[in-house]
């Protein structure tokens, strides 16, 4: 079975975030009123093969931790879905 | 024989000619290793220059850190054989866990090249051994992501061991405690964001460089016996 995983990684609480404070202190200046906070980050949409979701959330799981994301600074949430 | 440094050259590398002509300027030899080779063969020390290995895609050194040459150079390390990663060498080095840490964006957001000071914090380490606690280094840094993070504890363990090198006598980047250069707890294998083999004679605008270099090929003729 073919599955989409959709691999979002952000940067774990407390670790600073350079884009994010540009883009919070960009959006009021641009008239946007009400911003509490902004988080940058990335997301990744891999298509897989695997016997079943079960499988199909193991790899995703694996393949995000060794490679996608750097977990000394970032983590991950993992969204995976039949295609 | 004269000690042999090894320069290791990812694709998207473009120090590596400046390291071995800063090796070479210091009376030792050094030789060029391509990330797919799987030996390092007869080295006494190892340089992993900067540039930006595999297009820097991902994260600075995220996919560098699996090529073939780096299970040799874990190996080497473990050894006890002096490893230094020089800016994006000292990413890939974090990357594959060789080093603690991890190096973010500038804080700023701006790509920084510029002559940087430095204190030398600790000289217990292949980078510094020959170098004087407090001594203060002019030493081009020239990188995106140099601002090193990595945990409470982490921190705390690298304060206590004496492992933090060299120190930003002026921040330019955001780096946690002004790090700019760490090692592993053996002090074999350190990582660095400025760039000594760019500063090794007075016509580059410094020769701060040297008694870095100098202290890389002491701890290779060391290791070597």
């Amino acid at each position: 079975m073919r599955f989409i995983a959709r691999v979002e990684v952000r940067l774990r609480e407390g670790i600073a975030d350079p884009e994010g404070a540009t883009i919070e202190r960009a959006l009021p200046a641009l008239g946007f009123d009400g911003i509490a906070s902004v988080r940058s980050g990335r997301c990744f949409q891999v298509e897989l093969d695997a016997a079943d979701l079960a499988t199909a959330q193991n790899h995703a799981a694996a393949l995000a931790d060794r490679l996608l994301a750097n977990p000394v600074i970032e983590e991950s949430i993992i969204e995976v879905t039949p295609l | 024989m004269a000690t042999t440094i090894g320069v290791v050259v990812f694709p998207g590398t473009n120090c590596e000619h400046d390291a071995v002509a800063a090796v070479e300027q210091l009376g030792a030899s050094a030789r060029l290793v391509f990330h797919a080779e799987d030996k390092l063969g007869d080295l006494d020390g190892l340089i992993l220059p900067g540039g930006f290995a595999h297009g820097d895609y991902l994260r600075p050194g995220a996919i560098a850190r699996f090529s073939p040459i780096m299970d040799a150079v874990s190996a080497f390390a473990a050894q006890g054989g002096p490893v230094v990663g020089i800016c994006n060498g000292f990413q890939v080095l974090c990357e594959a866990h060789l080093l603690p840490g991890a190096l973010q964006k500038n804080r700023g957001l701006t790509f920084l090249c510029q002559p940087s000071r430095l204190k030398v914090t600790s000289t217990n380490s292949a980078l510094t051994n020959a170098a004087t606690l407090g001594e203060e280094l002019t030493i081009p840094i020239n990188h995106f992501s140099g601002s090193y993070t990595c945990d409470v504890d982490t921190l705390r363990e690298l304060q206590n061991e004496d492992r933090i090198v060299l120190r930003y006598v002026e921040n330019p980047n955001g780096s946690l405690d002004d790090i700019a250069a760490i090692s592993n707890e053996q002090g074999n294998v350190v990582g660095l964001m400025p760039h000594p083999e760019r500063a090794v004679s007075a016509l580059l605008g410094s020769a701060d460089g040297v008694v870095l270099m100098e202290s890389l090929l002491r701890a290779a003729s060391v290791s070597r016996v």
